[in-house]
């Protein structure tokens, strides 16, 4: 130990001195210095979030003038969104559809996802990275897939001519609602997938036993302890499916056709071939303010049954 | 299977379900290379026979090499820039408790849950008020706001998962801030900064919503394919591109994923 | 050099998160060279106290000085003091030899004598062979021992330790505790431990503060705080205790005649403590100070047995005395007193006391 000891010179005396103002206020400021890392970020989505959002609300009482705007703040373009119908309407179909899909996805996933969770004891990783992949590649070239496959001569058509089952293409398949519903319950199944599995996998394994232990058979044990707690990640995988998928035009615009067109294609054709930016951003404004509204309802519908599973 | 408890029995009708949706999920993309190398203008059955020819004309291409270089050079710099930023967020999120921190949160993250097209057409009417025009920096930007909340959501649970007094005990034998971050924190999260890279890289490579009303002349090489598709003749090539962008995205996902998802399970231990 | 009484000085430090009062104010000397203890349940601001000391919380108000230096603005990496983490914070990318030698960059050693220090503390620790381990394939105590070597390479003029043997099982944490108390004697540095468990803080100890809320209620030796507790909480916390209610009945030439119902009466020296006539007194009495007889005996409290347990090498009986509401608890050496372990629950016993088994408590 003596050695050791002797070691001690070694040591630099400690740096007392004093750093100046600001530096030492962010050094000693933990808060300061985490809004100081987070302020990056921040500004970007400042600058491309609040800013813009900001403006399009104000667009949105503007109106079109030739081509220019009339900055005159008016209800005109919120006045023709409720007076029109086709408006309604577009927005009508574009929740109709992608309800369909969100239940449709998180109906089909909920097993997928319980599997993982419960019956899959070796390589889940594997597993879920495996359900997940097809999410983070091109929506496009996913969207694109559909096309090829649900198309007039297409891969399903082709091949139930070749294989004699039917005599003419079903045309019902490309451009119509269903396309699109298809497509998007497809294209957001990993995003259901998630969330269901994380609430499922969270769920305490001596839950089920002590059910078990009480009485429960499968059925009611799922419906009495499994259901109940995984409904946090049955809430949030819909509202991940539903409310981007209310504002998607990528699929209603490769595969729609004139019945599966979407809010989205509308919005889009105001910035676009009819070019009146005003109503395009008023039609931004309601569809949030739907999907906002539509959000709380069912925010309060689940709440209330949950309550009643128990 | 007595060596499994009660509630753990294996279920034979999931077990099916479960690989059928597997194939489900996968069966759609996978038509596409399968006509990528069919020998016929038309994408039907039955196969004509197999070539490459759709493979060697992208070669001759020369908007197509615009677009992929522009593709390329916004990505790197997306990767690069919302990885650091998130980095930096993540450790803040993380380490420090701030007043109005969810709310800072949720407000981060809304890129994930919102339409695209909002934040798209909302960004187009704020350049074209202050007068910038469209660019390959207005699509960067677009792509920034896609991809930071998927680099903080990757990089959250490194930081949550590794203790903080890690960095207390590297304070305490007498390293500043900045050694710390780097003998401790980077090399600690540093497969979440490589599944964020290769991930938000990704994410910009196939982004198409904000880019289609961001971009000005130079088309990322997604809007390259959307103005292909215009045109049944051209689908040929397009399955033979999109082969390759989906070839190269599994592999860069699956990278993505597993790297991120490596440590985190040996933590669990 | 002799030690210094007050080596880390403690002075009116007071911390608050918000609008909670962590720690209201607490003044106290750590000596040089002690083994040092926090002792208290969870939330009562013993880590919070440790981890001003490290630097890692500043205090809202008063000052901390280490070896007659002001440590308030002194951020952790610049403070004498190292510490070993309740979850031992072992870099999980380093091996072990990297782990022990983290905090020696600094110093820009040259390579051999770099090897030589982290020879020197693996032999130590006794974890030679070890350097070249992953640091994620160890065992709880390894890990807890690569923390103690990594602090005190450093040659700190504290240790501070956060609960270090809280992780590991009951018979390594024995053995941990007796090298624990090795390690300081060895390398004489300061050590402030933090700990829950009572037993842990008075075998390894020095001294020891017990913390309760925010306060520091006690500071004293293990055997000052087990015979001589202050208050109803210290007495209560460390080790089991009877407590009885007194009543002031005379004061003569420096002796108070105590009256405890039930229990008849006691002489107090009353010398210190200004007792009033007529004024309760708060007092307790520890169960192995109190005599338990099968037989009748002048001077002895009647009482029958309501409950015997064995404990190893005592045995604990609860004891009912008529007109006292809580069960009286005695305990006996079970070495030769067979008789006495042969006693039914419901027999009658007779309690037998010294009148300075008594310890007097402070009012409150």
């Amino acid at each position: 130990m003596s050695d050791a000891v002797s070691t001690q010179g070694s040591i630099p005396p400690t740096q007392t001195e004093r750093r100046n103002g600001l530096g030492r206020l962010i050094a000693r400021s933990e808060v300061l210095r985490g809004y100081l890392m987070l302020s990056p970020a921040m500004i970007i989505m400042i600058i491309g979030v609040l800013m813009p959002f900001l403006i399009l609300v104000a667009m949105s009482f503007w109106t079109r003038d030739g081509f220019d705007f009339d900055t005159t703040l008016t209800l005109t373009n919120y006045g023709r969104a409720i007076d029109e119908p086709i408006f309604g309407a577009f927005l009508a179909r574009s929740f109709w559809v992608s309800g369909i899909a969100t239940v449709a996805t998180v109906l089909l996933c909920y097993p997928m996802a319980y599997y993982v969770a419960f019956h899959v004891h070796r390589n889940k990783m594997l597993w879920i990275i495996m359900m997940t992949l097809p999410f983070w590649t091109s929506y496009l070239l996913r969207v694109f897939a559909w096309k090829v496959i649900l198309g007039y001569e297409g891969v399903i058509n082709s091949s139930l001519l070749t294989a004699g089952v039917i005599e003419a293409p079903l045309e019902f398949l490309l451009y119509s609602q269903t396309a699109v519903i298809i497509t998007l319950a497809h294209a957001w199944a990993a995003f259901a997938i998630l969330p269901l599995y994380v609430s499922l996998e969270k769920i305490d394994r001596s839950l089920l036993e002590a059910a078990a232990d009480l009485g429960d058979g499968p059925t009611k044990r799922f419906l009495r302890i499994t259901l109940p707690l995984s409904l946090p990640g049955v809430i949030s995988a819909t509202f991940l499916i539903f409310i981007p998928t209310t504002g998607d035009y990528i699929t209603p615009a490769l595969l729609g056709g004139p019945d599966g067109a979407m809010i989205g294609n509308l919005i889009q054709l105001q910035f676009g071939a009819v070019n009146n930016w005003p109503m395009g951003a008023t039609l931004s404004i309601i569809l949030m303010l739907w999907i906002a509204a539509v959000a709380l309802v069912f925010l309060f519908v689940t709440r209330k049954s949950k309550e009643s599973l128990i | 299977m007595s060596d499994v408890s009660y509630i753990r029995r294996p279920n034979r009708v999931l077990t099916v379900y479960a690989y059928i949706f597997l194939i489900v999920l996968y069966l759609p993309v996978l038509s596409i290379p399968l006509f990528a190398f069919n020998d016929s203008i038309y994408v039907r059955f039955p196969l004509q026979g197999f070539t490459t020819q759709w493979f060697v004309q992208l070669w001759e291409r020369e908007s197509l090499w615009d677009a992929l270089g522009n593709s390329l050079r916004v990505g790197f710099f997306v990767a690069a820039l919302s990885t650091a930023l998130g980095v930096l967020a993540a450790r803040a999120i993380t380490r420090t408790r701030l007043p109005g921190q969810s709310a800072i949160v949720a407000f981060v993250m809304l890129p994930i849950v919102m339409p695209g097209i909002i934040f798209g057409v909302a960004l187009l009417v704020l350049l074209s008020r202050i007068g910038i025009p469209l660019s390959l920096y207005t699509v960067t930007l677009g792509h920034m706001i896609v991809c930071l909340p998927f680099a903080i959501a990757t990089l959250l649970p490194r930081f949550e998962g590794f203790d903080k007094s890690m960095e207390e005990a590297s304070a305490d034998l007498g390293e500043n801030g900045w050694f710390t971050f780097w003998r401790v924190t980077f090399p600690i999260v540093l497969p979440g900064i490589v599944a964020s890279l290769l991930l938000t890289f990704t994410i910009s490579f196939d982004e198409v919503i904000m880019a289609f009303f961001l971009t000005g002349t130079e088309p990322t090489l997604p809007m390259y394919i959307w103005s292909q598709l215009r045109f049944p003749r051209e689908f040929p090539s397009v399955l033979a591109l999109s082969t390759i962008i989906l070839f190269v995205s599994f592999i860069m996902v699956f990278a993505a994923l597993y790297i991120g998802r490596m440590g985190l399970q040996k933590n669990d231990r | 050099m002799t030690p210094s009484e007050s080596y880390i000085s403690i002075r009116n430090v007071g911390k608050k998160f918000g609008d909670f009062e962590a720690i209201e104010s607490i003044s106290m000397d750590i000596r040089e060279g002690e083994f040092f203890s926090l002792l208290g349940a969870s939330g009562c601001g013993k880590t919070t106290l440790l981890r001003m000391l490290a630097g890692f919380e500043t205090p809202t108000r008063g000052d901390i000085l280490i070896d007659g230096q002001q440590m308030n603005d002194v951020p952790p990496f610049e403070r004498p003091v190292n510490m070993v983490f309740q979850s031992y914070a072992i870099f999980p990318h380093m091996n072990v030899r990297d782990n022990i030698g983290y905090g020696l960059r600094r110093l820009k050693l040259p390579r051999a004598k770099r090897n030589d220090m982290i020879d020197e503390m693996l032999e130590l620790v006794q974890l030679q062979g070890y350097g070249d381990r992953r640091s994620d394939a160890l065992s709880g105590g390894q890990r807890q021992r690569i923390a103690l070597a990594r602090a005190l390479i450093l040659k700190p003029k504290v240790l501070l330790l956060d609960e270090p043997l809280g992780a590991l099982d009951k018979r390594l944490r024995e053995q941990m505790q007796v090298e624990l108390r090795r390690l300081q004697r060895s390398v004489g540095i300061t050590f402030v431990f933090v700990t829950h468990d009572q037993e842990e803080a008075l075998t390894l100890s020095d001294r020891i503060a017990v913390m309760s809320g925010g306060k520091v209620l006690q500071v004293d030796t293990p055997d000052g705080l087990y015979e001589r507790p202050r208050t109803r909480e210290v007495a209560g916390f460390i080790g089991s205790m009877n407590f009885i209610e007194g009543k002031v009945l005379s004061r003569v030439n420096g002796h108070a005649t105590l009256g405890l119902s039930a229990f008849g009466e006691i002489q107090v020296d009353a010398k210190q403590i200004g007792f009033v006539e007529g004024e309760a007194v708060p007092l307790a009495i520890r169960p192995e100070k109190i005599e338990l007889l099968k037989e009748p005996s002048e001077g002895a409290v009647p009482g029958s047995l309501e409950l015997k347990s064995y404990h190893g090498e005592r045995s604990y009986f609860q004891v009912r005395v008529d007109g006292c509401d809580d069960l009286v608890s005695v305990s006996t050496q079970n070495a030769g007193r067979a008789k006495l372990r042969a006693l039914e629950e419901g027999a009658a016993v007779w309690l037998k006391w010294r009148d300075d088994a008594f310890i007097v408590l402070d009012k409150n």
